[in-house]
């Protein structure tokens, strides 16, 4: 369980995170919402790369905003990032390394993870990587160790639709393990609907509407701020 | 509560999940190297190093005393050049003192070693502590800067030192905290240890020296240090949120290349057991910064190029004649040349030129460079 509690974020005179409280349960959850509500700035807030001017983030009986950014991440914390934040001059292998040896996670976990995503050519640069190989390298860090916090900032941003489609049994996966909460951001509403059991909708840095998927997408005011409407002649 | 997921017939099926967690079958790809290639790798290894204790034995001999004073200082700058070259190539830092840390390293040398008899090695050791000490505190002050604000921080750094270096002198022997000679004190160099005296002896010993500082660069750039160094300073998000303690691995890094400029600052000031403070201006940490980038910021060979250059061209100047202070146009020129036509320095083209070699070694010579990848070698 995921506990954001009254979390405001300000900017100078801009407020991108209004008051936000939301309890995520285990699972794969949906943030959704137009571009500037505020759902990046909510995953650098339980990141910890922004600091709330209130409220609280707890997980799993302890809080998270105490915690230092990097502490978070050896606490069990994983965060990809919309424009993806890979080691480019380091190799594949080097770059779940990376995460292995800062979190503590055992060294067989490299080869465990990449083979989960399919990744077969561990000594090749990431720079030199395609966009979804990129994705699924990021998708094989989150999953080092034992993740307990999953944050997915638009994994499928930049994949034409079959690739995206690739990233859904991952996704899966990475909620799989009791206990485990995926936070997804992305404005693929099919990949969204595809693995999403949850969704929670920001608008102007508020939380406007969060419940079971099916019921939040027939919401008229997630229509009207996000989704959209189709008018009848 | 669950949605029902559209199906798609026409859809592949997707890959079933894998627990995670699962038991998996080794990789099948090449990473490691088969016990020949590492035989042959050591192999190589001990024949370089065989030829390095060579070369560098019959150096003072084949090209003569100036020469060998020449190299030597070479030498000392490279080490200090591969501090500047760590913290930039790695971790994105400009740092602008390096020539004055190793001033730091000179003044605790010939403090120590007018103060307490201690063997040369050790003397070395503790001027590189001591400016280990020096520079993390530097680097304290500014471990939530970076880029040009950094850059400034450093500098400003470099130019306290000149200051206080002019101010205090260098020891030579004399009373007090400072132990400079003053009043009917008579000044003093500090004697070079017996086995030491030779400028052939000291190149070589120097050149050892060099080569451990560079080894434990080395060490720190190709392990868990090294791999945290190029996250911090390809993005420090990033960095923070694969678990990198960002304020610790800087701090190593900071700690390392001090210590190795510490040390140069101690050899430099074996050679004639004194220093000036004119030798560590402010300007001079730019203008290895400079030569650094010229050598080649991603690669220790680069900080080798970078001493050549930085001690070595203005000798070779000198002896057609040519005014000193034209060097700085040399640089100058010759760090646009390099930003335009190699980002990597001379050590990327070197590196791949070796790649490309080995890429048509590989063809059969049938095909050109091929090369797209950036390089990363330490």
């Amino acid at each position: 369980m995921l506990e954001i509690q009254g979390v405001t974020v300000q900017f100078g005179g801009v407020r991108p995170l209004n008051d936000v409280t939301l309890t995520v349960s285990p699972g794969v959850t949906g943030l959704i919402g137009p571009n500037g509500a505020g759902k990046t700035t909510l995953l650098n807030v339980l990141s910890g790369f922004v600091r709330p001017v209130a409220g609280t983030v707890s997980s799993h009986g302890e809080r998270l905003d105490a915690m230092a950014p990097h502490r978070r991440a050896q606490w069990g914390l994983r965060r990809s990032f919309q424009a993806e934040q890979l080691v480019l001059t380091l190799s594949v292998r080097d770059n779940v390394r990376l995460v292995v040896e800062n979190i503590g996670a055992p060294g067989s976990d490299v080869e465990r993870v990449l083979d989960a995503v399919g990744l077969t050519e561990p000594d090749r640069r990431a720079g030199v990587l395609s966009m979804l190989e990129r994705r699924l390298l990021e998708l094989a860090r989150a999953m080092v160790g034992h993740p307990r916090v999953v944050l997915l900032d638009e994994p499928g941003a930049g994949l034409a639709e079959a690739d995206a489609r690739q990233l859904e049994p991952l996704i899966h996966e990475l909620a799989d393990p009791p206990g485990t909460v995926v936070l997804l951001i992305d404005h693929d509403m099919d990949l969204v609907q595809n693995v999403c059991r949850d969704l929670a909708v920001l608008d102007f840095g508020q939380l406007i509407a969060t419940g079971p998927a099916a019921q939040v997408l027939a919401n008229p005011v997630v229509a009207k701020a996000y989704l959209g409407t189709e008018e009848v002649a | 509560m669950s949605i029902p997921r559209p199906v798609d017939p026409a859809a592949p099926a997707p890959a079933p999940p894998r627990p995670v967690g699962a038991p998996i079958q080794p990789s099948t790809s090449a990473s490691k190297p088969s016990t020949l290639g590492r035989g042959r790798l050591h192999g190589r290894t001990v024949l370089a190093l065989a030829c390095g204790l060579i070369v560098t034995v019959m150096v003072p001999t084949a090209v003569g005393a100036y020469w060998t004073k020449v190299l030597t200082l070479c030498v000392i700058y490279a080490v200090a050049a591969a501090g500047a070259q760590v913290l930039y190539g790695r971790l994105g830092f400009v740092s602008l003192n390096q020539v004055a840390l190793v001033g730091v390293g000179g003044w605790t040398f010939l403090r120590a070693g007018h103060a307490i008899t201690l063997p040369h090695p050790l003397l070395l050791v503790l001027a590189g502590l001591v400016t280990m000490v020096v520079g993390v505190l530097i680097g304290l002050t500014s471990l939530r800067l970076s880029g040009l604000a950094l850059a400034l921080v450093t500098l400003m750094a470099a130019g306290a030192f000149e200051i206080v270096f002019t101010a205090v002198g260098f020891p030579d022997g004399g009373s007090g905290a400072l132990g400079k000679a003053t009043g009917g004190q008579l000044s003093a160099a500090l004697p070079r240890p017996g086995w030491l005296d030779s400028d052939a002896t000291l190149f070589v010993y120097t050149t050892a020296v060099a080569a451990m500082c560079f080894t434990l660069l080395w060490w720190l750039v190709r392990g868990r240090a090294g791999r945290a160094w190029m996250a911090i300073g390809q993005s420090v998000p990033g960095a923070l949120a694969t678990g990198v303690d960002v304020t610790r691995y800087r701090l190593v890094a900071l700690a390392s290349t001090s210590f190795v400029s510490g040390v140069a600052g101690g050899l430099l000031a074996t050679g004639d057991g004194r220093l000036d403070p004119v030798s560590f201006p402010a300007q001079q940490s730019i203008v290895l910064f400079a030569v650094v980038l010229i050598g080649g910021a991603y690669s220790l060979l680069g900080a080798a190029i970078a001493g050549l250059f930085y001690a070595g061209l203005p000798a070779v100047l000198d002896q057609f004649g040519v005014q000193g202070n034209l060097i700085l146009v040399v640089f100058g020129a010759g760090l646009v040349h390099s930003l335009i036509t190699s980002p990597q320095g001379i050590a990327g083209q070197l590196h791949h030129a070796a790649e490309s070699r080995r890429a048509r070694r590989r063809t059969g010579g049938s095909t050109g460079p091929a090369l797209t990848e950036g390089s990363s070698s330490a």
